[in-house]
């Protein structure tokens, strides 16, 4: 299902809903490998943060990777495409469900010889709809990494770290050098919260509400707005029991 | 290939293995640094329990003229614990991350030892006698009554068995809030540095209360923290010049004459990025992970996850050299982003020099010639910048026995394995052998794979 020597057409700035057939079967697979990456990348993050003393360079390495997916898809105009809706804030520490991410895209890199990362350009036609999904996923995760970041590297002092934890989105997104600072808000609406449940992420198990990528790479042969995670939401009493043990660590 | 026979390529043979045999690896026995003292006649290795343990060369036999001397064990001792920082509750790891040998000035030896947090200056010296004959002592110890004496006598020494004595003479702590990385003597022999992920100090070997800071660049906001310092050294012939390497691939030069706090760096070295290579790893894999500087002074090779470069102090926009060690893992990237094996930190070891050529600078360039790095699969490789060649070897028991030429081995990226090679899927990632050293006068070499010390020799004829 992910093709070899894929070519990406140029990005012409528009927002191209229909793309070509051509496009539409390269894109996906492109988007889906980046949104992996960046999945796999905030489990990271949040590995770290949870282990006793964080290895500071590998953490700076990891949020770095992710800065570059995200200003990547902000320059696709991916990150823009999230409706504008703002359902207020969000709570500042998420934990994302990606075990199954990881798992197939190791799948991917090892079975198919496909370079996943390697040689991609900047340029590339996306597709609202199929991409809608995954970018909703990809701006509600990346919250965490903004304050992952300041409590991974701020874990030396404890006292900052404890101001710092609930710092407002705004200066967060700052350091993101956000084009279009109003995407704030709106990456932070539609948040799905199975996403965001514990379990879910230590147990590796795929929860019933969770949207996979693995669904949508099934059922990328015939493009549906699987964005339906909202009906699903986890007990925000366990959010808030995870945040208390993030702070206390 | 070095060692496919001719001219004076080296041939390296099997001379001894150090460590447990069985693959159950302990962790606390994972070697995590190798170090020869600067005669070679030492051979220090720190681990992840906290120990060190130091290997003597023993003199060259007359009649085993064809081999030179075994290394075996003259000190282990417990150079560092585990802490447990209170005020942060972290715990602080013993693991042993640099030793580095302070030349010998006296029959003692001296090293510095540091784990993440603090730098240990530690004597080791031999006792091989002992008074005897006490007037006031028996000889177990006791005290004498001292009504019994009648007679004086003045203690001799008399000869006893080698004992090696270790003691921590100073302990270098409290300086750093991150974790050490790096330690590197001054050639003044007075003064050293140790570099964590964001500050670099100037101590005095003298001084454990107080250190200077020389580097600092840890941002006012942590969040905008985008780089980390991942090794330093210094020159080796100018005691106000050193260098350190960053996560983003770049080294700095500094000097020390220039201003208290080494902000701004004398020389900036960074390679533009190949496009073509681009990808969301490039930074990752262009992070360095050990700075040498060459025994002249002149050159500096630097270690990244898939090449080792060497650089001209003279030039800063490009190395001058660049070896691939295992490019064929260029397409495996995120498959070892997913194992975290891609931040693994590999050293790298310039060959031994002849002091007393050094002197004709004329040959200067020429002796800092070959360069060596590890891999996985216990596979080390090395580069002969003259010659061009390189070769790869393994450190595996099955070459056992001393004097057998190590076969070379080659790792087939893709289409048909010929009979021999070993093909990438079919790597060991856990088998990674991050430390190297190479004996500063003779062609030995010590390899460390995970929990076992290897050691090599050229062949002499």
């Amino acid at each position: 299902m992910f093709v070899r020597g894929l070519k990406r057409k140029c990005f012409d700035g528009e927002e191209d809903i229909e793309g070509t057939l051509a496009g539409i079967k390269a894109i996906p697979s492109y988007n889906l490998q980046r949104q992996s990456l960046l999945d796999m990348s905030l489990v990271k993050l949040q590995l770290c943060h949870m282990l006793v003393e964080p290895n500071l360079c590998r953490s700076v390495l990891i949020a770095n990777t992710v800065r570059q997916i995200q200003e990547e898809m902000t320059q696709d105009g991916t990150w823009q495409m999230i409706n504008t809706q703002s359902t207020g804030q969000a709570s500042l520490d998420r934990l994302v469900s990606t075990d199954i991410l990881c798992r197939s895209s190791r799948d991917q890199a090892e079975g198919k010889h496909v370079p996943a990362y390697g040689t991609f350009n900047k340029d590339f036609e996306s597709d609202q709809a199929q991409d809608s999904s995954e970018t909703m996923s990809a701006a509600s995760s990346v919250q965490a990494p903004r304050n992952l970041q300041s409590s991974v590297w701020e874990m030396e002092n404890p006292q900052e770290n404890k101001g710092n934890f609930q710092k407002s989105l705004d200066q967060i997104f700052e350091t993101l050098e956000n084009k279009s600072p109003n995407a704030v808000e709106d990456l932070f609406s539609e948040v799905d919260n199975s996403y965001y449940d514990l379990d879910t992420m230590l147990t590796g198990m795929m929860s019933s509400t969770k949207m996979g990528h693995c669904d949508s790479l099934e059922s990328f042969s015939s493009p549906t707005n699987t964005a339906s995670n909202s009906n699903c939401k986890s007990d925000l009493n366990d959010l808030d029991h995870i945040v208390e043990i993030l702070v206390e660590s | 290939f070095l060692g496919a026979g001719g001219g004076n390529d080296i041939q390296w043979c099997f001379s001894q293995v150090k460590g447990a045999v069985d693959d159950d690896v302990a962790e606390a026995d994972i070697i995590s640094t190798v170090e020869f003292n600067h005669s070679g006649e030492l051979l220090a290795t720190g681990d992840k329990g906290g120990r060190v343990v130091i290997f003597q060369q023993e003199q060259e036999n007359k009649t085993q003229s064809h081999s030179r001397g075994e290394y075996n064990v003259y000190s282990t001792f417990q150079s560092h614990e585990p802490e447990f920082d209170y005020l942060k509750s972290l715990e602080i790891e013993e693991k042993i991350n640099k030793i580095r040998w302070l030349p010998q000035k006296n029959a003692a030896q001296f090293l510095l030892s540091t784990n993440d947090k603090t730098i240990k200056l530690w004597k080791i010296s031999e006792r091989d006698k002992r008074p005897e004959g006490y007037n006031l002592k028996e000889e177990d110890g006791r005290y004498r009554d001292p009504t019994t004496v009648t007679t004086l006598r003045v203690p001799v020494f008399r000869p006893m068995d080698l004992m090696v004595e270790a003691s921590p003479r100073r302990i270098f702590a409290n300086a750093h809030t991150y974790h050490i990385n790096s330690i590197s003597i001054n050639s003044d022999y007075e003064t050293y540095l140790s570099a964590d992920d964001l500050r670099i100090n100037l101590w005095h070997l003298e001084i454990t209360d107080r250190s200077f800071n020389i580097v600092d660049i840890k941002p006012a906001n942590m969040e905008e923290l985008t780089e980390v310092i991942t090794a330093a050294e210094f020159h080796p012939n100018s005691c106000s010049t050193f260098v350190y390497s960053s996560s983003k691939g770049t080294i700095r030069l500094c000097d020390m004459r220039a201003s208290a706090l080494c902000d701004r760096h004398s020389k900036l070295f960074e390679e533009p990025e190949d496009p073509s290579n681009r990808s969301f790893f490039s930074e990752i894999i262009s992070s360095i992970s050990d700075v040498k500087f060459s025994h002249s002074g002149r050159y500096m090779m630097t270690r990244d996850y898939l090449s080792v470069k060497i650089w001209d102090l003279n030039m800063e926009n490009r190395p001058v050299e660049t070896y691939q060690v295992h490019e064929y893992l260029r397409s495996k990237l995120c498959s070892l982003y997913e194992n975290d094996c891609i931040f693994d930190k590999f050293e790298c070891c310039w060959n031994g020099s002849d002091r007393q050529v050094e002197f004709l600078s004329l040959f200067a360039s020429a002796l800092s010639n070959i360069v060596m790095t590890g891999s996985y699969n216990n596979f080390f490789r090395m580069f002969d910048r003259n010659t061009k060649r390189d070769i790869t070897l393994e450190a595996s028991r099955e070459n056992n026995k001393p004097r057998t030429v190590l076969k070379p081995r080659k790792v087939c990226a893709s289409g048909k394995r010929k009979k021999d090679e070993i093909s990438v899927d079919s790597l060991d990632f856990n088998k990674k052998i991050l430390h190297t050293a190479w004996h500063p006068k003779e062609n030995i070499i010590a390899v460390a794979t995970t929990n076992n010390l290897y050691i090599f020799q050229d062949k002499m004829n």
